[in-house]
């Protein structure tokens, strides 16, 4: 039902991308005031989002080790999996953004003839890797619609994106891996029980959104061909405050920017927010030095505890017959013969 | 009445997780916290209820005590809050707990088990959710999700294992215990977590044991260290001035196979020459606190460094132990710190810095002991240790917690020559729980404890179909105490032992008499393998 319904609203909004392009009010309205409305809500909620965690405190330190500690001299610390220094955290969360360490331990568990079997799996972390730097080389190559001159690195990433060329315009690498990754990480929701069982509104709405907009821009650049120099007209006016609105701007580009606004302003609300709260996990985030610098916690409340001497008190007398040290000599210690010190 | 041995298998899974409704069953529930227990400790709402009654009694705003608590919560801590947010669902999570596996549970991947909770903060914490409602994954806040939190939140050992392979590192053991401290406010809490908790803030240990009767206990083990050695040994109880104040869980000194590993700290403290002391009224390692809340751990946790002040100690020495383990490297310091009235730790043996425990001034035995060893200043036999054939099983919070991985397996190399690991992808950082940590070692909760402790079982079995291996060695008092009933279920023959139990095996102390015992009482292997020689000499 879930996949349902976000299958039936991610269609509302290509539907309501191609009605904008019917209507001139609406159309005017969505290539004006929908992107900076998006990308303010982006940029307001994403860090109204990270300010609000960073506002709440990390009273304990609690980083999960993956890895030998750094104790005695000639034991090899693991330094990046279990680091004990700033130098190690900023390794260990690079490789943890950069590469997915963690999601590169995974492995599945299946149960044959009463034994558990832990085999080697190394899909998810592929294709979510592959989905991830495909997504992020995609919108380093779309900067070339919003800046002119367009930078030689930008021009680059492209010449290198689309260096296997089948016929004109060339293919690029990033379209097909997205799309072949966002298409296995959908396919594994509806597949995997598990995932079946777990997966919400959301999860499915992200991947079909994404594939909506992967969908559209392929569409342009392959088949419909769409009119580059009004999109990049288009893109500069946008970038530069002075919004205009072309009327060569075809329904299939109004589509695909419905989409894209649509999800830059879900962002903050959703689970995508990962790619901000990543940075503060503080399973990974601190060094395993918790007994050789001191952590501070700023709510450190005191606490009803049961002093010494309150123990003493209680057990005084007894302690006394047993020959335990007591800090106050009792009154059974006067008659004097179980105390030794 | 018939006995059915439970059969794992894997179902997949099936319904709706957001329906609450879960059906409690003897077996896999703790039962309730004796009102007195909740009394001396202070908390709230002390009645007699039990977790399979229909009325649990909750107080009549707990509706809004839990809401309250949630959003104190999510103010004071950053993971928790995090941890509500960003996770994506990947399920990579899902296969990692041991509860899961052994079950088949749905509701047991992590993942759903902090939905559980994500769902109730959805609903009245965000826009979206509160808008949406269910679309958003919101779920209304109902007695039959305090029902469920309360089956959920106690089959979780806390163990950290899912947060190894999580993305973000969200850490299950995070929301577990944000999820007990809530139950804890309504007073849905378990005996099996209150009473030692009562017990050990009152009277100083987990089963009460008052100070005469922790010296008996002592005394009673340096006997039998003195049997066994044919040297004497005393044990110094809140002796002033001493060097170093030991530190152990309580049930080495009640419990058994624990005993064992007290026999060999007690061995190696003299040997050595250490002068140390141990504590009547810090006579707990352990904490029952980090089963509960944050305050309490910090309650239980305050007498170390008093006791450390009184008794005019340099430094503290912990015991073998799991969960303590996690209290004392990650808590302690930011809890009851600074400890600036003790001094870095040094081995007065070997003189080595332990630089790593330069604040908080607590080295664990086994870094301690692997000083010793690599320095060469223990004589040791491992010849002594032949009737074993060993494997090391890395107690969840050393390994996840600390990182003390190779610390244990010098030791063991060093005492006994049999030894072998079990598969990769079950030890160190990825090592599987024994299923009964985190206050649910009880018996009323015996077939949960058996599917929990399958998966390392699992690996157990592995290495003695392989290499014939008879003993589990760890450093987890929990461990200690429940392994064996696990391993007599899906491994028998395989026993369990403590790391300084083999270290006591092994050690030749100086003047001490021809062993021909070992720790347990048993005849050495040396004996055996004499005798053997003998008998075939007569044959030949």
């Amino acid at each position: 039902m879930n996949a349902l319904y976000s299958l039936l609203a991610v269609l509302a909004l290509v539907v309501a991308g191609f009605a904008c392009g019917q209507s001139e009010p609406w159309r005017i309205a969505l290539v004006t005031i929908v992107p900076y409305a998006a990308f303010a809500a982006l940029l307001v909620g994403f860090c109204c989002r990270v300010v609000r965690w960073a506002s709440a405190p990390v009273p304990f330190h609690i980083p999960v080790t993956c890895g030998q500690q750094t104790s005695l001299a000639w034991i090899r610390p693991a330094n990046i999996d279990n680091p004990s220094t700033r130098w190690g955290v900023a390794l260990r969360m690079a490789a943890e953004i950069l590469l997915f360490r963690s999601l590169f331990r995974n492995n599945r568990a299946r149960l044959s003839c009463g034994r558990l079997i832990l085999g080697e799996t190394a899909t998810l972390w592929l294709c979510s890797l592959a989905f991830h730097w495909a997504l992020l080389l995609i919108l380093l190559r779309h900067l070339r619609f919003f800046l002119e001159p367009v930078p030689a690195f930008v021009n680059a990433l492209e010449r290198l994106d689309g260096s296997f060329q089948i016929g004109a315009p060339p293919l690029y690498f990033s379209d097909v891996i997205l799309v072949a990754a966002l298409t296995w990480l959908l396919v594994r929701r509806f597949r995997d029980p598990a995932l079946r069982y777990l997966s919400l509104f959301s999860d499915y709405f992200a991947l079909f959104l994404l594939l909506a907009i992967a969908a559209t821009g392929i569409l342009m650049r392959y088949f419909t061909r769409v009119d580059i120099l009004t999109v990049k007209q288009f893109a500069l006016g946008l970038a530069a405050f002075r919004p205009n609105a072309p009327q060569a701007l075809s329904t299939l580009f109004l589509c695909h920017l419905l989409l894209v606004c649509a999800l830059a302003a879900y962002i903050p609300f959703s689970k995508l927010m990962h790619m901000g709260g990543v940075f503060l996990s503080p399973t990974r985030n601190l060094a395993n030095n918790s007994r050789s610098r001191r952590h501070i916690n700023p709510w450190n409340a005191p606490v009803k505890t049961h002093a010494y001497a309150e123990w003493e008190e209680e057990f005084r007398d007894k302690m006394q017959a047993a020959g335990i040290p007591v800090e106050i000599e009792g009154k059974a210690e006067d008659d004097g013969n179980a105390h030794t010190n | 009445m018939t006995v059915t041995l439970i059969q794992i298998e894997t179902k997949p899974p099936r319904g709706d997780w957001r329906d609450p409704h879960v059906e409690l069953r003897k077996g896999s529930i703790c039962y309730s916290a004796a009102p007195k227990n909740l009394t001396a400790l202070g908390l709230p709402n002390p009645r007699v209820w039990q977790p399979l009654d229909s009325d649990w009694k909750l107080p009549p705003d707990w509706k809004r005590i839990i809401l309250d608590g949630m959003k104190e919560r999510l103010h004071k801590y950053r993971s928790f809050r995090l941890f509500m947010d960003i996770c994506v669902r990947c399920g990579a999570c899902a296969d990692k707990c041991h509860f899961y596996l052994g079950s088949s549970d749905p509701k047991n991947m992590p993942v759903a088990r902090a939905e559980l909770m994500r769902s109730i903060y959805r609903r009245y914490f965000t826009l979206t959710g509160r808008i949406f409602g269910a679309l958003a994954g919101g779920r209304e806040l109902t007695e039959d999700v305090i029902k469920e939190w309360f089956y959920y939140f106690y089959q979780c050992t806390e163990c950290r294992r899912c947060s190894v392979f999580c993305p973000y590192g969200i850490d299950t053991a995070e929301i577990t215990m944000m999820g007990r401290e809530l139950l804890n406010l309504i007073g849905c809490n378990t005996n099996w977590v209150i009473e030692p908790a009562a017990n050990c803030f009152r009277v100083g240990n987990h089963l009460g044991i008052q100070p005469h009767g922790f010296k008996d206990s002592l005394d009673f083990a340096a006997d039998e260290a003195a049997e066994i050695t044919g040297l004497d040994f005393e044990v110094p109880i809140n002796r002033k001035g001493a060097e170093v104040l030991f530190v152990m869980p309580s049930a080495d000194y009640f419990g058994t196979p624990h005993y064992y590993t007290l026999l060999g700290y007690l061995m190696l403290f003299r040997e050595i020459g250490l002068d140390y002391t141990v504590s009547a009224y810090a006579s707990e390692g352990g904490n029952f606190g980090l089963f509960s809340s944050h305050e309490m751990m910090k309650r239980l946790n305050a007498k170390i460094y008093e006791e450390a002040r009184r008794l005019g100690v340099k430094w503290i020495l912990g015991g073998e132990c799991g969960h303590m383990w996690r209290v004392l490297h990650q808590y302690m310091d930011t809890m009851n710190g600074p400890a600036d009235f003790l001094d870095v730790p040094i081995s007065s043996i070997t003189g080595t810095v332990f630089e790593n425990a330069r604040s908080t001034k607590m080295v664990h035995i086994c870094e301690f002991t692997a000083d010793l060893i690599h320095h060469g200043k223990l004589k040791l036999d491992p010849r002594r240790n032949d009737r074993w054939i060993a494997t090391y099983h890395d107690s969840c919070n050393p390994a996840r917690a600390m990182g003390l991985l190779e610390e244990p397996r010098a030791i063991l190399r060093a005492v006994c020559r049999n030894f072998h690991e079990m598969p990769e992808n079950t030890i160190r950082e990825q090592t599987f729980c024994c299923g009964s940590g985190a206050g649910l070692g009880t018996d009323e909760n015996l077939e949960m404890r058996l599917r929990g402790g399958f998966p390392r079982a699992n690996a157990v079995k592995y290495v003695k179909e392989k290499h014939g291996v008879n003993l589990l060695t760890c450093i987890c008092a929990i461990d200690k105490a429940t392994l064996p009933t696990l391993l007599e279920y899906w491994v028998p023959g395989v026993e369990v032992a403590g790391v300084h139990e083999l270290v006591g095996n092994a050690l030749v102390m100086t003047g001490e008499k021809e062993r021909v015992v070992d720790l347990r009482g048993e005849p050495l292997p040396s004996e055996t393998h004499a005798a053997i020689g003998a008998s075939e000499g007569d044959y030949a």
